[in-house]
């Protein structure tokens, strides 16, 4: 791999992939139930065009661009096209509702937005008259656009037809595009990312294009990627991750990037696709085993019972044989039956047979979780990053995986713990600043050039590995002194399979309480089993039987907390159910699906009172936004459960 | 309001009357249907309104009167004469060949449009490959347009119940209708599924230009979907026009509501 140098910025490299693998696909995209591919030169090709068509259209050096949509090449397309014609694109998480499109796209001063489809379309028509610097809305599917008023809008094909009718015009238009491609320059800002705003409202994190090559091109080599690898593009695009792992790294190694056919279809896509290369947040890996754990419960006695006796084989030999360690004979006999039996079928199934590489990260992933992973032969491995960083600070390299480590500093990475606790990074990815922010910039940058990252961590002294706490922000204590640091509980709770999402409570108070979401499909197959009859989420949730499964759960975690010298005394003491699902629409959780607990705190005030008065149950009214933006009302009265804490081991307590 | 253009209408129900023994389902019943409308049929239950469609797709024949359908007038038909002649349905309870993937329940309702013999099919060579690619493509441009993508190799009892309404509407316009027929497609729906369905059925008027002629309960989906309504009850038609016409008609109101005697 010849990167760096002289190949600074996207569209260069998109030139050479073009004459170095010219026949290889790059992209990939179901439609009409066929896998649909196009090879480099082919994108080349279109990109070309598009970006002679939005040149036509206005689009100059240093103007930004929105892109709203899910992972169609289309969106990808107007990237490189943008990139082309070095105008800036800003991804936009496709599920924000019009109010925070208004916002990103307004503080961009975006000129033109590339939208999906009619959902995204007429959320930006809602919004227009805040954007005064709006010229040209482009489109990719025209469904249902028909009747519209198309002073504004225009079809992405529509602009890659004019760019090429202008480019057959004109024979020396095409070399003129080369040459701007040539003439861009590293320091040109590639990308800016808005930040998914976990604390407070989003940032744009402006990324310059030969730091973003940079630090994919240390990691495709750390990783030993090709052009012969697969990914899978499933994530928000405007997401750090997807524009990293997919975008960013399938340029600089020109492997193939598939977009999937749909939302609903990334299961079944994955598995015909079967990717080499797969990167996916914990929640999805524990999706995956959810649903394979309810469909074990459901298969026949005899293959549960195999199922069951391998996977402990697996838990006993598999990570040792992944990590190459020694293992007795007898060992690798049993695990090799195994694979045969369930292992590769297993992972057959979930789409992951040909996965060399695969990254967890944006939240601690359950130790249990990723060790079944592991076991069963995955090469799963953890990263620790960040939008700031253009995504890599550590990463665990193969054979030294710890479930409870993010792994040593990447490539190039530097890393230091200040005296407060926080982590601090130096990096060859790390962003230029905040986009007409220069005070929230100023503040994130020390002065020797760092990057705060706001994480609380520490490096083990026994591996020389990173771990990460918490947000340093939210680790505090309660009343008597105790250290409390609510992620790290609501990460144990959650690696409960009945539980989905918790919310802990407790700086500065006497106790520990902690809001509770059941997961909808695990909790409704126990229903189902157990004949018990429900009619909505509101109705499970406030089960009497489901409160005793979910107690019988945190009575677990307390236990295993007092075993914990440090953790001990921040058990849970209360609880409650929710009787709604968190949701990134109402603003209980970010687009990345993390809570924000603050605001948590402040929308369900009267039940957090009533957890610290001891009142046993407590009316919530809550104001839901629906999909298409309307508002609606829920009200309920919770009950809140006390449970008993578990005493710390005599001997622990004697060493205390 | 429309010019009353005869050419515009393509289908007219004049006159028609139908009797169960003793029970009088519909009695001279009259209306027309336009070509590209949204066309409601209304009534209070056991007004005559499955009756109704069942009469103009030719699975009743009515003792009466005549129906007449793209200037076609005639008063004996059969359902799959119907078909082919490009009226297709939707039923009240699902009608779905259960055991069946989505993608076959969807590629059933080409049955008509196919024209190679069955040893081509058994085959599947030549002739028959291409025209069953073909198929293959339109069925899928429907999967495509009803969002069912996730669900294309699921069998439709495994399906929830909003989803196999979308399936069965899906098999409907895989004949590719002139008038499509619908009767309750949102019963039983929660308002997600409604909206959705809603959704649907514009699209599937304003980018086809199909013309459809459906049945509801939900008042507030047909104010919002129809640009014409049709009221029935006791087999009689009652009030017909705009949806804003049809719920200021006072027989309309005490009919739904009752009238004291």
């Amino acid at each position: 791999m010849d990167v760096g140098g002289s190949l600074d910025t996207f569209p260069k490299l998109l030139l050479r992939n073009a004459a170095q693998f010219g026949n290889h696909a790059a992209l990939r995209h179901k439609h009409l139930g066929i896998w649909q591919s196009w090879s480099w030169a082919q994108v080349l090709d279109i990109v070309r065009a598009y970006a002679v068509g939005l040149q036509r259209l206005g689009l100059k050096q240093n103007d930004t661009i929105a892109i709203v949509g899910s992972n169609r090449p289309k969106m990808y397309l107007t990237v490189m096209a943008a990139q082309t014609v070095r105008a800036i694109p800003v991804p936009v998480y496709s599920d924000a509702v019009a109010d925070e499109l208004s916002y990103v796209l307004g503080h961009a001063d975006v000129q033109f937005v590339a939208a999906q489809d009619q959902e995204q379309v007429d959320k930006l028509l809602s919004v227009v008259e805040h954007l005064p610097h709006l010229k040209t809305i482009l489109y990719d599917e025209d469904r249902g656009l028909r009747d519209y008023d198309h002073n504004l809008l225009t079809k992405i094909d529509d602009v890659i037809a004019d760019g090429r009718a202008a480019l057959a015009a004109d024979n020396s238009l095409a070399a003129k595009i080369t040459a701007m491609i040539e003439r861009g320059e590293g320091s040109d800002t590639s990308v800016i990312l808005y930040t998914s705003g976990t604390t407070g409202s989003s940032k744009g994190v402006v990324l310059s294009a030969k730091r973003c090559i940079d630090a994919a091109t240390d990691t495709v080599r750390f990783d030993k990627l090709t052009e012969n690898d697969v990914a899978l593009a499933y994530l928000p695009l405007a997401w750090v991750g997807d524009h990293y792992m997919n975008y960013a790294q399938g340029l600089v190694a020109g492997f193939c990037m598939a977009c999937p056919e749909g939302r609903e279809t990334v299961q079944q896509d994955l598995r015909e696709i079967g990717p080499s290369f797969y990167f996916a947040p914990p929640r999805v890996f524990e999706t995956m085993l959810t649903r394979l754990m309810i469909r074990m419960e459901d298969a026949a006695a005899i293959k549960r019972s195999m199922f069951h006796y391998f996977l402990k084989v697996a838990r006993k030999y598999g990570e040792a044989i992944l990590a190459g360690k020694p293992v007795p004979t007898s060992g690798r006999i049993l695990y090799g039956i195994g694979s045969t039996l369930v292992y590769e079928p297993l992972k057959n199934v979930l789409g992951l047979s040909r996965v060399r590489v695969a990254y967890t990260a944006g939240e601690a992933i359950g130790p249990d979780l990723f060790a079944f992973y592991r076991a069963i032969g995955l090469n799963l491995k953890q990263l620790y990053g960040q939008t700031e960083a253009f995504l890599y600070v550590t990463c665990q390299p193969d054979g030294e995986i710890f479930a409870d480590t993010v792994g040593p500093p990447a490539p190039n990475v530097v890393v230091r713990i200040a005296e407060s606790g926080e982590v601090q990074f130096k990096s060859p990815g790390m962003f230029v600043q905040y986009y007409k922010d220069p005070a929230k910039t100023a503040e994130t940058m020390t002065l020797d050039g760092y990057v705060k990252t706001g994480d609380a961590g520490f490096f083990d002294e026994k591996t020389g590995h990173l771990k990460i706490i918490d947000r340093a922000r939210d680790v505090g204590r309660l009343k008597d002194g105790t250290l409390f640091a609510p992620k790290y509980l609501e990460n144990r709770l959650k690696f409960y399979p009945n539980i989905k999402e918790a919310v802990t409570f407790g700086d500065g108070r006497d106790c520990v309480c902690a809001m509770i979401n059941i997961d909808l499909m695990a909790v409704s197959n126990w229903a189902e089993r157990n004949n018990i009859a429900y009619g909505s989420y509101q109705e499970l949730a406030a089960n009497p039987l489901v409160y005793e499964m979910v107690e019988k759960n945190i009575t677990e975690m307390n236990a295993s907390l007092a075993e914990e010298k440090v953790m001990a005394g921040a058990q849970v003491r209360r609880f409650v159910i929710l009787h709604k699902e968190l949701e990134a629409d109402d603003g209980e959780l970010t687009r990345t699906q993390k809570v924000r607990r603050g605001f948590v705190a402040d929308r369900y005030a009267a039940l957090l009172a009533a957890f610290y008065n001891d009142a046993k149950e407590a009316d919530v009214c809550t104001e839901v936004t629906f999909e298409d933006g309307r508002k609606g009302r829920m009200t309920a009265r919770l009950k809140i459960y006390d449970l008993p804490t578990t005493q710390m081991p005599a001997d622990l307590e004697k060493a205390a | 309001m429309r010019s009353p253009d005869v050419d515009d209408v393509l289908l007219r129900v004049e006159d028609v009357s139908l009797a169960f023994g003793g029970v009088k389902a519909l009695t001279d019943v009259s209306f027309d249907i336009r070509k590209g409308e949204i066309r409601a049929i209304i009534g209070p239950n056991g007004a005559g309104k499955t009756s109704m469609l069942n009469v103009v797709n030719g699975f009743y024949h009515p003792h009466q009167g005549s129906i007449t359908f793209k200037g076609k007038t005639r008063t004996w038909m059969q359902p799959y004469e119907a078909s082919r002649g490009g009226i297709a349905r939707t039923f009240q309870n699902v009608a779905l060949f259960k055991g069946m993937s989505a993608l076959d329940n969807i590629t059933a309702g080409r049955t008509l449009k196919m024209r190679c013999g069955m040893f081509w099919q058994a085959l599947r060579f030549g002739p028959a490959q291409r025209e069953e690619i073909e198929h293959r493509r339109r069925v899928e441009e429907i999967i495509e347009f009803l969002e069912i993508e996730a669900i294309r190799k699921v069998p439709v009892a495994r399906l929830p119940y909003g989803l196999q309404k979308r399936v069965e509407l899906g098999r409907a316009l895989a004949m590719e209708p002139e008038l499509l027929l619908l009767d309750e497609p949102m019963a039983g729906m929660n308002l997600e599924e409604k909206e959705d369905m809603s959704r649907f059925i514009i699209d599937v008027n304003d980018q086809y230009g199909t013309t459809i002629a459906l049945i509801e309960h939900d008042m507030a989906v047909v104010m919002d979907l129809s640009d014409r309504v049709v009221v029935l009850d006791h087999g009689i038609k009652i009030a017909d026009g705009s949806p804003d016409e049809v719920k200021r008609s006072q027989m309309v109101i005490d009919a739904y509501l009752g009238v004291a005697h």
